[in-house]
């Protein structure tokens, strides 16, 4: 069962000239070790040039070349051609506009990432005199698996509900929202409350888990979202029925 | 979103027919209507309990004929499912952390399933005649 070469049916689309999108066929070598994405830049460097899609690192680091594959959202780059049949179907990550061939517009994501401020906000301004900040391991522990986050995207394309729901602010971004809600140097919570406990934030997951089952990273988002639901009611209570406490 | 010129979306109204993990969270969400189904029975037990002997004796009947006990069946299977599954995503909303300590999540499951076999126990002892 030695195989020779591989079939790729990659999805392609140029707005400035195709009225619809349309799958194109290669056929490229096999190899054992060839990641899917080796057999997309083959097709780049030696079949056809005009193919556009985004990749940088080569090893799931910067999170640009997610993409469909087999109508699943996956990273290229940590998808060995070996693992899929004859066949591969190549195509843009679900969810957003296509800009062209395998790239998509990631506005919607990154306006929705900014709302959510994901940076430490601190009460008041300390001089680089001050020194570190330092945490204790507990402190770390309480975020760090968020902190993995690439922004790949794949959460979004793999989430029904970001489908369904323009304004849901979504996977990544909430769980970056919680990540730094969760840092003991951070004092943001109210800041962002107004947009993760509104009704696009964590409200409007229903926990459908999609987003951790494709997440390369192992983050985790639909964990950070349901334990935000959890900080958004009992800020919700806090304020209700403590109007005196601050927080 | 912004409108760009194509998006692949899922389905309004037929998108949980597709990937398979949607069709297990869909499972998860439909099979809370069976155990609400039951309630609602046991309800109408309780009220023709209070019509008096006759009828109740009627509805518990009903609940030992073959149908009766085929819904029966159909809905513990509904709620076994139900039940399994949030468990076994307890995990994901408990983080139970002591310190740098995170609690594993094979335990936080496991503690479900031991406090529903208690509880199970317990109402079987308390109604056992």
């Amino acid at each position: 069962m030695s195989r020779q070469t591989v079939e790729l049916e990659i999805f392609r689309y140029n707005p400035e000239t195709d009225s619809e999108p349309g799958l194109q066929h290669y056929r490229v070598p096999y190899h054992k070790d060839w990641l899917v994405l080796d057999a997309i830049n083959y097709v780049k460097d030696h079949l056809d040039r005009t193919l556009s899609y985004r990749w940088s690192c080569h090893m799931a680091v910067c999170g640009s070349c997610g993409m469909m594959i087999n109508g699943e959202p996956t990273l290229s780059c940590k998808a060995f051609v070996r693992d899929y049949p004859e066949v591969i179907r190549i195509e843009p990550l679900a969810n957003f506009p296509v800009q062209r061939d395998l790239m998509v517009d990631q506005d919607d994501f990154l306006a929705k990432l900014e709302s959510i401020k994901p940076y430490i906000i601190d009460v008041d301004e300390h001089p680089l005199s001050e020194g570190e900040k330092s945490q204790t391991p507990a402190q770390l522990a309480a975020f760090k698996q968020y902190t993995g986050c690439i922004n790949c995207l794949l959460c979004y394309a793999a989430c029904p509900q970001y489908s369904l729901a323009a304004g849901f602010i979504g996977p990544a971004a909430l769980t970056l929202a919680y990540r730094y809600n969760q840092d003991s140097r951070d004092h943001g919570f109210a800041e962002r409350e107004s947009v993760v406990g509104s009704n696009d934030g964590v409200w409007q997951c229903s926990f459908v888990g999609a987003c951790s089952e494709v997440c390369p990273k192992g983050v985790d988002p639909a964990a950070a979202i349901q334990q935000g639901k959890i900080a958004s009611a009992a800020h919700y209570f806090k304020q209700h029925l403590m109007p005196w406490s601050k927080s | 979103m912004n409108e760009g010129p194509w998006i692949h979306r899922i389905s309004r109204r037929q998108w949980w027919f597709g990937a398979s993990r949607y069709r297990r969270y869909m499972m998860r969400e439909l099979t809370s209507l069976f155990l609400g189904t039951y309630a609602i029975t046991l309800l109408v037990g309780l009220w023709r309990l209070s019509q008096g002997a006759e009828a109740f004796n009627a509805w518990l009947a009903a609940m030992h004929s073959p149908p009766g006990v085929v819904f029966s069946v159909l809905m513990l299977m509904a709620a076994l499912y139900h039940s399994t599954t949030w468990f076994n995503v307890t995990p994901k909303a408990m983080a139970l952390r002591f310190g740098a300590y995170k609690l594993p999540d094979a335990i936080i499951i496991g503690a479900h399933y031991g406090a529903w076999l208690l509880v199970s126990v317990g109402v079987y002892l308390f109604f056992r005649s």
